[in-house]
């Protein structure tokens, strides 16, 4: 494994310098030199005009025959008799991406009395369901989940395994790789088949979003991948079929193989604040414009009016007007409602990162030059102390008459 | 008094919070970016620190490790400022194209030939990876249990501690035995200004480098060889849109906007 420069075409234009994260670039004599910074990020290779640079070794063969693995397995994720939606999302991602490989797509679920919220997976394109129904995983802890997903994977062996990058799933997904040895590639927004050596390109924002990269899982298999929720979309394309029962496989488990290592003391569930912000169609986020703590009541209301939820700039974060859940961008959560409502927030690259996919963007500021505008579908350039209570008004009205 | 190791691990990452998106050409201006401390890893080492002067143990020890090319010894220098007892620098051509999991194999290494640590803390992720996985990934490499989003450690004794993590909707309190490994969120503590005893220690303190063969690791295991993904394409996301600026009086801005909301159907 080494980064290589072609001396013959490399003109030393110092393109690749300015790309590279890492300082690892340096310009001797005209020509690019690489130091021990270089992280092998690729950055570099990108960016250069010439194609001098490459990074040798890159994508290996694989050495190991997998052809004893097949398929596509979802991870249907339950919290207590709730399934999260991210699971369906990914069996509509994945029933495509066993098309493309003409091969099975199943899921796996684990949890207490959770079956009639599973069985909703086959409206979306299930073939086959792995249930683990048991009253030792009443609570979701990350040890004894791991040990009872490792075990499936590893008896029906998919060549992808596909997770929700919940909360939970972020911590029990990794645990899984680690004890199936192989690859794991976090909060991919692109999943693809690559047509002719029919693995999975895995693509992830990194760098806060900056950066794209589509990765590969070698030498190992399953292929396992995290999708955060509503990235992909979910897509009924059937009834449940009559003889659902007949494709689900009910795994019996040894409970003695499932102790875990987790006393659950106390779960609290802030009722008087929605903090699961990344659940909601809507949401209204405010920033330092807001001016203070007390104006979040007034995004709240409209928040409550779409359905939504309130959210918040790292600034008001900070300020200490909201809590940290609320928080949407690098340092707090990544949401992608159907509707973003941006009101005050100026838009630093961190806080784009967090909610640059939402379907619909609203940005509300005092300053036309605010960076929010550029990503932004709609903006309001006016002061949001004036128009939000208007816009409230408008919908109550408009609700007392209808 | 209770006396135990506590082991950090930080990483030094590109300040990408300072990038700006050029207003002309509408392209990242990546130039000039300082590396810093993770600024999750920051929470990491006050709450370490916190341990130990609630423990009352003057001989618990609280280790800062980090895998990084020399450069890296900044961020463990600022990390004994900040109260960390020593540090150690893993360092290595072949530690370099790590993914998480050949990461965490050399994290794990270090943290074995240090020896006895009973709590390891990571900040909750990267600001470059962005992933979260090396500290779940440890855990279950060394037979630990592992609790992600911690914003409490509620108590601590030798044997065990009470933390509270952050899920989507909720709370939840775990007791776990020790060793253990946790992440935690920003929620946890304020760091504290390092002291000038605390730089002046950081000067002159001695920091060991070790590399794969005083890890004892073969060099297939580390970096780039010992990782199962691979980065094969880079590129930079399209910041799209044609942005659509809402003109005319208040009143016409907020009925065009209720319009909008009414077409997404959620009025």
């Amino acid at each position: 494994m080494e980064i290589k420069i072609n001396r013959e075409t490399c003109t030393g234009c110092g393109l690749c310098k300015k790309v590279c994260l890492y300082n690892a670039i340096e310009i001797v004599n005209s020509k690019v030199v690489i130091n021990e910074n270089c992280v092998f990020c690729g950055a570099c290779v990108e960016a250069c005009k010439f194609n001098s640079i490459e990074i040798a070794g890159l994508l290996s063969e694989d050495k190991k025959d997998f052809s004893d693995y097949g398929g596509v397995c979802v991870y249907l994720e339950a919290n207590g008799s709730v399934i999260s939606d991210v699971g369906f999302e990914l069996i509509s991602k994945g029933r495509e991406l066993a098309d493309r490989l003409g091969a099975e797509l199943s899921a796996v679920a684990v949890g207490n009395s959770i079956k009639d919220g599973v069985v909703e997976g086959f409206r979306y394109g299930l073939d086959k369901l792995y249930l683990i129904d048991n009253p030792v995983f009443s609570n979701n802890l990350d040890d004894i989940f791991a040990i009872a997903l490792a075990q499936v994977i590893k008896r029906y062996k998919p060549e992808i395994f596909l997770a929700g990058a919940t909360a939970f799933g972020r911590t029990l997904i990794p645990a899984v790789a680690a004890i199936l040895k192989t690859g794991l590639t976090a909060d991919c927004t692109g999943l693809d088949i690559d047509n002719e050596r029919k693995i999975l390109l895995q693509t992830r924002p990194t760098f806060g979003g900056n950066i794209l990269a589509t990765i590969v899982t070698r030498n190992a298999r399953p292929q396992m991948a995290t999708v955060r929720p509503h990235v992909m979309e979910k897509k009924i394309i059937s009834e449940i079929p009559a003889d659902y029962e007949n494709k689900i496989e009910y795994i019996k488990i040894n409970d003695s193989d499932f102790k875990t290592k987790y006393k659950l003391v106390s779960v609290d569930r802030e009722l008087d604040e929605k903090i699961n912000i990344t659940d909601y169609d809507v949401v209204v986020s405010g920033g330092r414009g807001l001016g203070g703590s007390d104006k979040f009541s007034m995004l709240k209301e409209l928040a409550d009016l779409l359905g939504g939820v309130v959210g918040a700039s790292r600034a008001a974060v900070d300020s200490g007007w909201i809590s940290y859940p609320h928080q949407v961008g690098q340092t707090g959560k990544t949401v992608n409602p159907r509707i973003y409502i941006a009101c005050g927030i100026s838009g630093a690259i961190q806080h784009l990162a967090g909610m640059q996919t939402s379907d619909i963007i609203i940005a509300i500021n005092k300053d036309p030059d605010a960076p929010i505008f550029k990503v932004a579908n709609y903006g309001i350039v006016g002061d949001l102390i004036e128009i939000i209570p208007e816009l409230i008004k408008r919908i109550k009205g408009a609700k007392s008459t209808a | 008094m209770i006396r135990i190791k506590i082991v950090v691990c930080i990483k030094q990452v590109p300040a990408t919070t300072e990038i700006k998106i050029d207003p002309k050409t509408n392209t990242l201006i990546r130039e000039g970016i300082e590396n810093i401390i993770n600024p999750f890893d920051s929470y990491a080492i006050e709450e370490a620190v916190r341990i130990k002067e609630r423990l009352g143990d003057p001989d618990t020890e609280v280790i800062a490790i980090t895998m990084g090319p020399h450069q890296a010894m900044e961020i463990l220098r600022e990390a004994i400022s900040a109260g960390v007892d020593r540090a150690i620098l893993l360092s290595d051509r072949a530690f370099a194209g790590a993914d998480t999991w050949a990461t965490a194999t050399t994290l794990a290494g270090a943290i074995n030939k240090i020896g006895d640590c009973s709590l390891v803390i990571l900040g909750k992720q990267t600001l470059d990876g962005d992933t979260g996985q090396v500290g779940p990934e440890l855990a279950q490499k060394m037979g630990i249990p592992f609790v992600g989003y911690v914003s409490s450690v509620l108590e601590i004794n030798k044997n065990n501690m009470k933390v509270k993590r952050l899920m989507e909707d909720r709370y939840e309190t775990f007791e776990v035995s020790l060793p253990s490994a946790i992440s935690v969120i920003k929620d946890i503590n304020v760091p504290r200004v390092p002291s000038l005893r605390g730089k002046m220690k950081a000067k002159s303190a001695e920091i060991p480098v070790w590399d794969s063969e005083i890890l004892g690791l073969n060099k297939n295991e580390v970096g780039l060889s010992g990782s199962y993904t691979q980065v094969v394409k880079i590129f930079t996301p399209r910041i799209k849109h044609d942005t659509m600026i809402i003109e005319g009086t208040t009143d016409e801005k907020v009925e065009h906007l209720y319009r909008i909301l009414k077409e997404s159907h959620v009025v």
